[in-house]
């Protein structure tokens, strides 16, 4: 069998070892396929920002101008102080100390009970500044400048004490406020798992016969975390050596259920509904719960199409929600049509 | 038994031998039309009928006696499906998601159910799922792939292009880096599809990243590292070794002989075998030759190993061999004693299974298992154990020797050196408890 792979590591390794010119081996014909990339093409795909800072962009931002857009843009996820838990894992949380921000490792990762947050891991600013500037708002990503990003850089970090209010976060002092990043120093690359030819940490025992081993069960499932992962006998094929555990109440199982109209969970799913809303309570936008009882009745149709498609705010709060132009008709009538559909659960839906 | 098979065999002729043969003969010569359809109903419906007619014995299985519709219908025609799909009776063989571990269903993870799947191959609507910022549905005329950075010259390629190029298909395992990840310190999940789900294999067919680098002439001397980057909304982006990129890495388009599912990255992901998943950026739009990592926020924030003194461990990226018994397992239960076949996977990233051998007893005792063929490098292997259950309780471990020496360890070990807080890379051997009664649950010993 022929392998491109190794016969190309093969060249690559003589080719290094002699350092001189380079030979192409590829087949013949094969420099005419793919063309070169345009420098506006490189400098709109080409948005990476390395921890030396190869890549940032100029540009500045402060404090201030970082909270107001912080409110507006990324406050609905990730809480007014970047202490939310809602949507995703805290930002910040307090848990850093002046010592960190001296030593460069965060002291507190050594403690079990404290929950990590963003900044009490991450070592590198580029990080921060290249992920927010490639992927948030999650909801609208690549949708901020760069001013933008180097003032909410500086307020997150102001709400983490690493920086005073007054700072004015830019190109030329990026690399000062890096030496303060409180667990620059907290990262480590000795180990076995980067390399091909890394060193395991732990090897496991050969022994065959008559091994020392303690068989004390130090943990199992609680009963009451059986069904907490639906019910088991449902999740085996019909046909097996092994029945699935029926882990559902026995109730349930014989109680037919009421004829409520079902949630197209899959259509909110795919149609990135769900990010924002929920089935019941509050997350960005308004829980599904308290649209459906808003809106029960056919009449009220042709105004959620038109919502859901152009977006807008006002109606539940301050936060708009986005227009969804990308959904099909079809799509969109569904979930239209369970939206208005009456409710009448009388307590049967949990 | 010999005289009850003979009795059952005065069962009466199969329905086309109640067609009398002038109307065979007729259909044969004019087709079908109305009148001649009448004629041919009612010969069917005497021959159902007559089928069901034969009193049923105690030892007569109704599904033999009572030949069953499907030998008595025509079925359906080519086509009905034109993307074949499983059997109805298949529906609940679906991915799920683990409820409470994650806030959100777009930055979340659906399982792989590995406890009813067989062989080495998964097949591709089954792979699972980990997303952090949604999937999305590409236009594949409208994808591009550029490869920048230190290349003598930086490269635009049109998926056209891309299969105009010479191809190759291997089979890899495609595992999370966070696989098993809820098990670090106690037992949190009932079965294997949620400890051991985020892991997959495919055939995967693509172009070798060393040919590609090789076009764009890549600087053989500062090249240390890949930036590999998604053209979704999140453009996750992750460091390779130049190392793993050279040696077996491929941009794929094609996953078990047809285009990678939506999911799955299509139109182009990035295949590095024996690294964790993450690192095999989906939708890739862009490959960028550098000479220091990225620290991107998925090796800086997440995906980062903690050890007790509270550093993290960076670019943590091969999946060290790891085994799991799939049947029985967790949240199943055995019905009788006697033979069963103990079957499960192996898998390393550092080469192929050269061993498995499973206990039955917790680890005191262990035996080699069968390990189906072939045995590919850095895909899954499928092994094989006869086991005769006396209705005792029984502990079920599986453990995996590769061909690189390495041995896979029990939990005590890795949490010895890595603490229970690390996350990620957890291959330790897993117990399945069979208790008396005959059920199976997850359980962790000593
Ligand atoms: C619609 C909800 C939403 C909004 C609005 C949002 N984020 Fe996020 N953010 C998330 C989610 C979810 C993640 C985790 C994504 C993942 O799993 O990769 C995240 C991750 C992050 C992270 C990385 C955290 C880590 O440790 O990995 C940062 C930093 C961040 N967001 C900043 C922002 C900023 C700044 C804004 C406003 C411009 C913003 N976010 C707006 C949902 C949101
Ligand atoms: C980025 C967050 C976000 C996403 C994604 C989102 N919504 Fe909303 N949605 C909101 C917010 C915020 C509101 C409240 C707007 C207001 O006050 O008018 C809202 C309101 C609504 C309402 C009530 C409208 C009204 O005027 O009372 C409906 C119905 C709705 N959303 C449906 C959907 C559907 C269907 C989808 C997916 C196709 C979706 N939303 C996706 C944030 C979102």
């Amino acid at each position: 069998m022929f392998n491109w792979a190794s016969t190309l590591t093969a060249v690559a390794m003589v080719l290094s070892i002699a350092a001189g010119a380079v030979a192409s081996e590829l087949p013949a014909g094969i420099e005419t396929i793919g063309r070169p990339a345009t420098d506006n093409e490189l400098s709109a795909w080409d948005i990476d920002v390395r921890p030396d800072f190869l890549g940032l962009p100029p540009g500045s931002g402060d404090v201030w101008q970082g909270e107001e857009i912080w409110l507006e843009k990324c406050a609905a996820c990730h809480g007014d102080f970047g202490d939310s838990n809602e949507v995703f894992a805290p930002i910040v949380l307090g848990n850093i100390t002046d010592e960190d921000i001296e030593t460069g490792r965060v002291a507190a990762l050594q403690d079990p009970a404290v929950a990590r947050t963003t900044l009490m891991k991450v070592a590198t600013l580029s990080t921060l500044w290249d992920y927010i500037y490639r992927a948030m708002p999650w909801n609208a990503p690549k949708s901020l400048t760069p001013d933008e990003v180097y003032a909410l850089l500086a307020y997150i970090l102001n709400l983490g004490y690493i920086v005073d209010e007054d700072l004015v976060l830019s190109d030329a002092n990026i690399d000062e406020v890096q030496a303060r990043m409180p667990n620059r120093n907290g990262m480590r690359q000795d180990h076995g798992l980067w390399s091909l030819r890394g060193e395991p940490d732990v090897n496991g025992d050969t022994c065959e016969t008559d091994c020392e081993v303690d068989l004390t069960v130090s943990s199992s499932l609680p009963d009451y975390a059986m069904n907490a992962h639906g019910n088991l006998a449902e999740q085996v094929r019909s046909v097996s050596p092994y029945a699935g555990l029926w882990t559902a109440p026995e109730e349930a199982a014989q109680v037919a259920a009421p004829p409520v109209a079902a949630a197209p969970e899959t259509l909110l799913g795919q149609s990135g509904c769900t990010g924002c809303h929920q089935m019941a309570g509050q997350l960005v936008g308004p829980g599904f719960d308290a649209i459906r009882a808003r809106y029960a009745g056919a009449e009220n149709a042709a105004y959620l199409e038109q919502k859901i498609v152009n977006g807008g705010a006002g109606v539940w709060g301050g936060i708009p929600m986005p227009p969804m132009p990308g959904l099909d008709s079809d799509t969109l009538q569904s979930i239209v049509t369970w939206l208005t559909a009456a409710t009448d659960h009388s307590g049967e839906e949990s | 038994m010999a005289g009850e098979q003979q009795e059952q065999g005065q069962l009466r002729l199969a329905p086309e031998s109640f067609l009398a043969p002038d109307l065979v003969n007729d259909i044969q010569r004019n087709g079908v039309d109305d009148a001649r359809r009448k004629l041919l109903r009612g010969a069917f419906a005497a021959a159902s009928a007559a089928l069901i007619a034969p009193t049923l014995r105690a030892s007569d299985d109704p599904d033999i006696v009572n030949v069953p519709e499907w030998s008595r219908s025509l079925g359906k025609p080519v086509a009905a499906n034109p993307y074949g799909l499983p059997s109805p009776y298949e529906s609940n063989i679906v991915r799920r998601q683990s409820p409470g571990l994650t806030q959100t269903d777009q930055a979340s993870v659906a399982f792989t159910p590995l406890q009813n799947l067989f062989g080495m191959i998964t097949p591709s609507g089954l792979h699972f799922e980990r997303h952090h910022q949604g999937w999305v549905d590409i236009d594949p005329r409208r994808h591009r792939l550029m490869i920048n950075g230190l290349v003598e010259t930086p490269l635009v390629f049109t998926m056209e292009d891309l299969l105009r190029l010479p191809s190759v298909s291997r089979i890899h395992f495609l595992e999370c880096g966070a696989n098993t990840a809820l098990e670090w310190g106690n037992v949190a999940v009932p079965t294997v599809q949620y400890s051991h789900g985020m892991l997959s294999a495919s055939e995967f067919t693509g172009v070798p990243v060393s040919l590609l680098l090789e076009r764009a002439g890549y600087d053989r001397k500062r090249a240390r590292y890949l930036l590999a980057e998604g053209a979704d909304g999140s453009s996750m982006t992750r460091t390779i070794n130049l190392e793993n990129a050279l040696d077996d890495a491929m941009v794929a388009y094609g996953q078990n002989g047809e285009m990678l599912r939506p999911e799955n990255g299509y139109p182009l992901r990035l295949v590095v075998p024996g690294v964790q998943g993450v690192s095999w950026v989906k939708w890739l739009r862009r490959l960028e030759v550098g000479d220091q990592p990225w620290a991107a926020k998925d090796e800086a924030s997440h995906y980062v190993d903690l050890m007790p003194d509270g550093s993290h461990r960076q670019y943590t990226s091969i999946q060290e061999a790891k085994s799991v018994i799939t049947a029985p397992s967790g949240g199943q239960k055995l019905l009788k004693q006697g033979y069963y076949c103990i079957t499960g996977l192996a898998w390393s990233g550092r080469g192929s299974v050269s061993r498995v051998e499973v206990s039955v007893d917790g680890g005191r005792n262990w035996q080699v298992a069968r390990l189906e063929g072939p045995v590919l490098p850095k895909a899954l292997t499928r092994f094989n154990f006869d086991w005769t259950w006396n209705g005792e309780e029984a502990m079920l471990q599986s453990r995996v020797t590769d061909t690189s020496g390495y041995t896979q360890p029990a939990r005590a070990q890795l949490v010895a050196v890595r603490g229970t807080r690390s996350i990620y890379h957890n291959n330790a051997i897993q117990t399945w408890r069979v208790g008396a009664d005959g059920e199976v649950h997850n359980v962790q010993l000593g």
